[in-house]
């Protein structure tokens, strides 16, 4: 910033203290730490690529920033000014701007309606809709995305309208602008285009945090970058400073300490066979075998297509084409209850909205793919459910009050024993396990590893999908890698592989 | 502090819970009993037989006895029981006075001038009553000094009468067979607004293929049976229609099920021409105003059984978990291999056959199909199946909540009637009970706090 811009009368320190600042940040959620003392500078003008893997804080942190949450610890500053942000809206008058993956646009409205949202230009009770056009089209012009502003948003492109989000942020002022992978969602031209932008945007002297996994993009448009592993500051460097691999291995750097149970069974023969599965963009032709008694990790970033895989093979979405084969038999799956009754079971990985019914008793919950074993001659054993939820419970050690507790008031690592139940007593022959330990605690990690192996030992297969790395090679016997709906690399030995191999792979 | 008693208070109301409604219920008949007790009398043959064992106790069988009645059919029950029982105890000097009090006191006249004495006059509540006897020593100092004897009255709120109660079970019938099939639609997380326009559908089309095509007047028995059922199947294909574009084109159920509602009503208009339709056998009755066992109405005994059916299907069917399964979180329930098209569709079938079979108890109870019929009952049944304690969100209820749902609507609007409380002022208080139950539902579920 040029001297003469700064305000008159201000002292030494304030010249020199940065944009933000946020120090010691600590944050936990139900006992769980999400974040830990983490310091994270941002200058003026400059771009700030946060990394980490899944879950290591990134958004946690972002949402103080943004004001969603408040930290348990530690302290925003803002050009040397402590600052209290404890709403989204008093994160936006100081001037940060968030724009998350799934835009905050009202489809209905046009671009300079959207782009005015809640500050519009009103002149005797109207709203002037030339002067927010005119304003809208010289700030979409300055980004290098001249359209017209009073096209509605739902006829924009994805692209178009991320530039509206940018254009609302630049109207309010925002000095600090957060995105949140903003390019994952973009084609090769249009992040061109956006790199442009964002651009712009530090030569006006915003600072910008970019949140990202493509490294390529990072190392194109970062000046900074900065790792979080675990919730805490892995690391902080100058992008010339930093080479690709010394990046990867910041981030999965975690020495292997956690335990994983010794597996005993070897895997058998091959039982599922899944050959040139498409859907859309997510799912591109993937083929792969699987064997009784395996455990087969897909692994993968967010949104590389992994689950979107899994609910195919469970029938949960249609695929467009290619075949799924158990035991040599053909499956036409055209809706989870066929898959079910085909000896596939899923278990998603968002267990509050997909797994469990969480207002119903956690007997009901545990019952209903079963009920076809409870009923006779059209009537429901009430007594046999419970009896069998009884046993199941206590194979699980389900920490439960009684059969009639919601299931909503189980713990994290109960309510995914419960949805792992009610899939033991269905005997399904395959099992995909989605993150089967998010959110989990240590101890109860453990136990569902054991399960699983013993699962696998009983010659099932075991489908696993998992961020954490670690798990991942720890856990499989196998492993899978994916990226953009397409396997990009398969690790036979995980037991002398590496976090790195798979980061290689996945990031292609 | 406040927060902890504000706590413990949404704790209590949890904890009467499934009881809540039963418990307000009770309230509600205990409050009108009370303000309806009144000095009620004895039917006539009851109160004669009570009379003729007073009289029996205290006379000899000599004795000279008037029984005094009005022309009235009621009174003449009362006077031949009265006369039975005393002959069959041995009196044989009976008289019956019939008439206004001028012949009765013509009589008196006639028997002072005779000479002849009188020991006992018996009357009704009226009759005992009347100015001629208040005063027979000093009128009529010749005919002796008779006693007088009337039944003995005694006092019971007039809402706990027998007639009033099946009365209420009687009205609420076609209401409370039509909420099964709300009740359903809700819990699998629907709406149903078509319902009201389906009764009107339904009792038009029965009535005009009773008289269209079963025979007018001379249908028989079998003929209505079948058209009945033709207009049940029509309803729950119609219901089909509302599911499956609710269902299989995802479009909101509380808009097709508007458009539903206007299609049927237009459709009972436009079918019977804006007329009712009155030419149907007086044997078409037998299911809203007939009663064939123990004295229980029909509609009522039908309604009962519906409900038991529907509790079992609810409680002990796979249909009935499926239908909560899918009502409390869709996705889950679908990723459990429940199939929630099929189970959706279903809710809707029904819920379009109950509100056609209630059309045609509906028509019997009213001799009639009109287009007219089920307005806003909607509405009713919507109220009825809230205040049952059905989540309106979907996943949570009871089918006998609703029960005592309709129950609680019905008692409320029949005490208001007794109170002789105007018809607006009803509407009034209906509508505040309603709002009251939903949101006591909403403090047991959530608590005091707003968010």
């Amino acid at each position: 910033m040029p001297a003469s811009q700064r305000p008159k009368g201000c002292d030494l320190s304030e010249m020199i203290s940065p944009l933000l600042e946020m120090r010691g940040i600590g944050k936990s959620f139900a006992g769980i730490q999400a974040l830990k003392g983490v310091d994270l500078v941002l200058q003026e003008g400059e771009v700030l690529a946060l990394m980490g893997e899944n879950g290591a804080g990134k958004s946690t942190l972002m949402k103080i920033l943004g004001g969603a949450h408040l930290p348990d610890e530690g302290e925003l500053k803002l050009r040397g000014n402590r600052i209290l942000v404890d709403s989204p809206q008093k994160a936006r008058s100081l001037g940060i701007a968030m724009i998350y993956q799934e835009f905050n646009l009202i489809p209905a409205l046009s671009a300079a309606e959207n782009v005015f949202l809640g500050q519009e230009i009103v002149q005797h009770g109207l709203i002037q809709h030339e002067a927010q056009e005119s304003r809208t089209a010289d700030l979409l012009k300055e980004l290098g995305m001249p359209f017209d502003p009073s096209t509605p948003c739902q006829r924009l492109s994805i692209a178009q309208q991320q530039s509206v989000e940018i254009a609302r942020a630049l109207s309010q002022e925002a000095q600090i602008l957060v995105m949140d992978e903003p390019s994952a969602v973009l084609t090769p031209p249009e992040v061109k285009r956006l790199f442009a932008i964002i651009d712009q945007c530090r030569k006006r002297g915003l600072g910008l945090i970019y949140i990202g996994h493509r490294l390529d993009e990072i190392f194109e448009i970062a000046d900074r970058v900065m790792v979080l592993r675990d919730g805490q500051p892995a690391g902080s460097f100058p992008i010339d400073q930093c080479k690709r691999h010394e990046l990867i291995h910041c981030m999965v750097g975690r020495p292997m300490d956690q335990e994983y149970p010794k597996r005993k069974g070897h895997p058998g023969p091959v039982r599922l066979k899944v050959s040139e599965l498409r859907r859309g963009k997510a799912v591109q032709g993937v083929c792969f075998e699987a064997r009784g008694g395996e455990i087969l990790g897909l692994a993968g970033l967010v949104g590389a297509g992994r689950t979107e895989l899994a609910r195919l093979i469970f029938g949960a979405d249609r695929s467009e084409a290619g075949t799924i084969q158990l035991d040599g038999r053909t499956l036409s799956l055209r809706s989870p209850a066929e898959a079910i009754a085909a000896g596939i079971g899923f278990l998603s990985e968002d267990r509050k909205l997909q797994g469990l019914i969480t207002q119903h008793s956690i007997c009901s919950n545990f019952g209903l793919p079963n009920l076809d074993q409870f009923t006779r001659a059209g009537l429901l054993n009430l007594g046999q459910e419970e009896a069998s939820f009884n046993q199941y419970a206590e194979t699980m050690q389900l920490k439960r009050h009684g059969p009639k507790q919601r299931a909503s008031h189980l713990s994290g690592g109960n309510q995914q024993k419960l949805v792992i139940a009610k899939w033991l007593a269905r005997r399904c022959e395959v099992l995909i396990f989605d993150e089967p330990t998010r959110g989990i605690d240590v101890g109860a990690k453990y136990e569902i590893y054991q399960l699983m192996h013993a699962l696998a030992d009983e010659g099932k297969v075991i489908l696993m999908i998992s961020s954490e790395l670690p798990e991942m090679l720890g856990m499989a016997d196998r492993i899978l890698v994916m990226h953009q709906g397409r396997l990009t690399g398969e690790i036979t030995h995980p037991a002398s592989s590496n976090q790195q191999a798979i980061m290689e792979m996945a990031v292609a | 502090m406040k927060e902890t008693s504000l706590a413990r208070m949404s704790n209590l109301l949890h904890a009467l819970g499934d009881y809540g409604m039963v418990v307000m219920l009770l309230l509600l008949g205990l409050f009108f009993s009370l303000v309806t007790l009144t000095e009620q009398q004895p039917t006539p043959e009851v109160g004669a037989r009570e009379l003729a064992q007073r009289i029996k106790a205290n006379h000899n069988t000599d004795s000279v006895v008037w029984i005094v009645i009005r022309e009235l059919a009621t009174d003449r029950a009362f006077a031949e029981s009265l006369q039975q029982e005393l002959n069959e105890s041995g009196h044989e000097q009976i008289v019956q006075v019939t008439g206004l009090p001028r012949d009765a006191r013509q009589e008196l006249e006639a028997w002072q001038q005779r000479g002849d004495h009188i020991d006992i006059i018996a009357g009704n509540e009226i009759t005992s009553n009347w100015l001629v006897f208040s005063n027979l020593e000093e009128t009529f100092p010749g005919i002796g000094s008779p006693q007088i004897y009337r039944p003995t009255s005694y006092r019971w709120p007039n809402f706990l009468k027998q007639d009033n109660l099946l009365n209420i079970t009687n009205q609420i019938a076609v209401i409370a067979i039509i909420a099964i099939g709300m009740t359903v639609v809700i819990i699998s997380g629907g709406i149903d607004l078509s319902v009201g326009s389906l009764i009107a559908f339904s009792a038009v089309l029965t009535c005009l293929l009773i008289r269209d095509w079963a025979g007018s007047l001379q249908a028989g028995v079998s003929a209505m049976v079948l058209c009945s059922l033709i207009a049940i199947l029509v309803s729950a294909a119609i219901g089909g229609i509302t599911g499956g574009l609710i269902t299989f084109f995802r479009l909101p159920p509380f808009i097709v099920t508007l458009g539903m509602m206007l299609m049927a009503s237009g459709g009972a208009y436009l079918l019977s021409g804006g007329e009712s339709v009155y030419q149907i056998p007086d044997g078409f009755v037998w299911l809203g105003r007939g009663a064939s066992l123990l004295g229980i109405p029909n509609a009522v005994l039908m309604m009962a059984i519906l409900y038991l059916f529907a509790h079992l299907a609810m409680k002990r069917t796979r249909w009935g978990r499926y239908l909560y399964a899918v009502g409390g979180n869709h996705e889950a329930a679908r990723l459990s291999g429940v199939p929630i098209g099929r189970v959706r569709l279903s809710a809707y079938i029904l819920s379009a056959a109950l509100a056609g079979l209630g059309g045609i108890i509906m028509a019997s109870q009213l001799k009639s199909g009109a287009p007219t019929y089920g307005q806003m009952y909607e509405l009713y049944v919507i109220a009825a199946v809230v205040v049952g304690g059905t989540s309106l969100s979907g996943g949570e209820g009871k089918i006998l909540g609703t029960l005592i749902g309709a129950f609680i609507i019905a008692v409320i609007q029949n005490g208001m009637n007794l109170m002789n409380i105007e018809s607006y002022t009803q509407k009034v208080i209906l509508g505040l009970v309603i709002l009251l139950a939903v949101l006591l539902d909403r403090i047991k579920q959530h608590g005091f706090r707003a968010h």
